[in-house]
């Protein structure tokens, strides 16, 4: 228990519990030496309150289940460090924008998982069980191109600091057309028209007003708006030929 | 047909941006001493090259503009889809209407 001992001073934290018409509740915490939001959130958790709603799972920034806003942005919570995001001594921490909230910080990450499939999002091989695996180049721009884009953890950071989201909720959003880049340049992926069709129908990447905070905010240095550049200059060129 | 209409406005943008400035410049020109109506007909009347360039203006702009009109009704107001469609249909023959007699009043 030394741990919990090293430091007298004490931080606000403000948490928001309830649903829509809950409300800021300030626990205070002890500071630490490299203390995570959700350290914070967990302490707040074990000792103050144990009601308390959230999500975590691996702690170390795999699974992207963490994710909440915090001091107003979306942040993955178990990779953010408290003294790179605190304000005036004060840390307000909030469920995640644009989702169904259901309690505490918990939202409802459905309606995202959903925008991947609207996207065209399963992966569908062009080859059988039977078959030996398909030959792909690493060096070749469509592989690189999706190289680049790979990686994603779904945390729903982007989508949630996604504006056009906020506003229409038929947007596809960020990561589901990141994804849906990635996919149009997999040779393997035998349906990668149908997926440039559907990111490219109604709510899908002509609604990105390419703005960037996608970009700016994605814990992995992923570039979704480019992603969705890509796949508007493609709009003009149609899908890459080569293998 | 989103993707139809993303490149070609994009495409008009493109055509839209010359134009733009050589009808921008075409203003300072003309008005460099005093402008009036004659004066603006003398220029203009019998010059098939204005009467093209201006007619081609006027046919870019009446597909550009409503297909962005179009994606802002979308984006800003809860009108139906075909309501704004109609919409959009109504301000691209506007334009177009007016844009040609303009430019058949001057040559
Ligand atoms: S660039 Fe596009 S997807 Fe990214 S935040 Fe802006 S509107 Fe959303
Ligand atoms: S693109 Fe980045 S921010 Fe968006 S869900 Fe994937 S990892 Fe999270
Ligand atoms: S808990 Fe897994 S990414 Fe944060």
């Amino acid at each position: 228990m030394k741990a919990i001992q090293n430091s007298e001073q004490l931080l606000s934290v403000r948490i928001w519990r309830g649903k829509k018409d809950g409300r800021f509740v300030t626990y205070q915490v002890p500071v630490r030496d490299n203390q995570t939001v959700l350290d914070v959130v967990t302490e707040v958790q074990r000792l103050h309150e144990p009601g308390l709603s959230y999500r975590f799972a691996c702690r170390v920034g795999v699974c992207g289940s963490c994710a909440m806003m915090v001091n107003g942005k979306p942040r993955w919570t178990c990779r953010t460090h408290v003294n790179k995001v605190i304000d005036e001594d004060v840390l307000t921490i909030e469920p995640l924008r644009n989702l169904p909230h259901i309690k505490d910080l918990v939202c409802d990450m459905a309606p995202f998982i959903d925008t991947w499939q609207k996207a065209g999002a399963p992966f569908s091989s062009t080859q059988t069980r039977s078959q030996p695996p398909a030959k792909v180049d690493p060096e070749s721009p469509t592989r690189r191109a999706a190289d680049a884009s790979l990686q994603c953890i779904n945390c729903g950071v982007c989508y949630s600091a996604c504006d056009v989201v906020n506003w229409n909720r038929d947007y596809l959003g960020p990561a589901a057309l990141n994804r849906a880049w990635t996919l149009v340049n997999d040779v393997r992926h035998s349906k990668r028209q149908q997926t440039f069709d559907m990111a490219f129908s109604e709510g899908g990447c002509g609604s990105c007003h390419s703005h960037g905070n996608c970009t700016r905010h994605c814990p992995i240095e992923l570039s979704p708006s480019e992603s969705i550049a890509g796949l508007k200059r493609l709009a003009f060129t149609g899908l890459p030929k080569e293998l | 047909m989103e993707r139809r209409l993303f490149v070609v406005q994009r495409l008009t943008a493109m055509i839209l941006a010359p134009l733009v400035i050589i009808h921008l410049g075409l203003i300072l020109v003309a008005v460099r001493d005093g402008l009036t109506a004659a004066e603006i007909l003398a220029r203009t009347q019998g010059s098939v090259f204005w009467a093209i360039f201006y007619g081609l203006f006027v046919l870019v702009v009446a597909i550009h503009a409503p297909i962005g009109v179009r994606k802002v009704l979308k984006e800003w107001t809860e009108l139906e889809d075909s309501t704004i469609n109609s919409f959009c249909w109504m301000l691209a023959l506007l334009l177009l209407v007016l844009g040609f007699r303009a430019v058949a009043a001057v040559v």
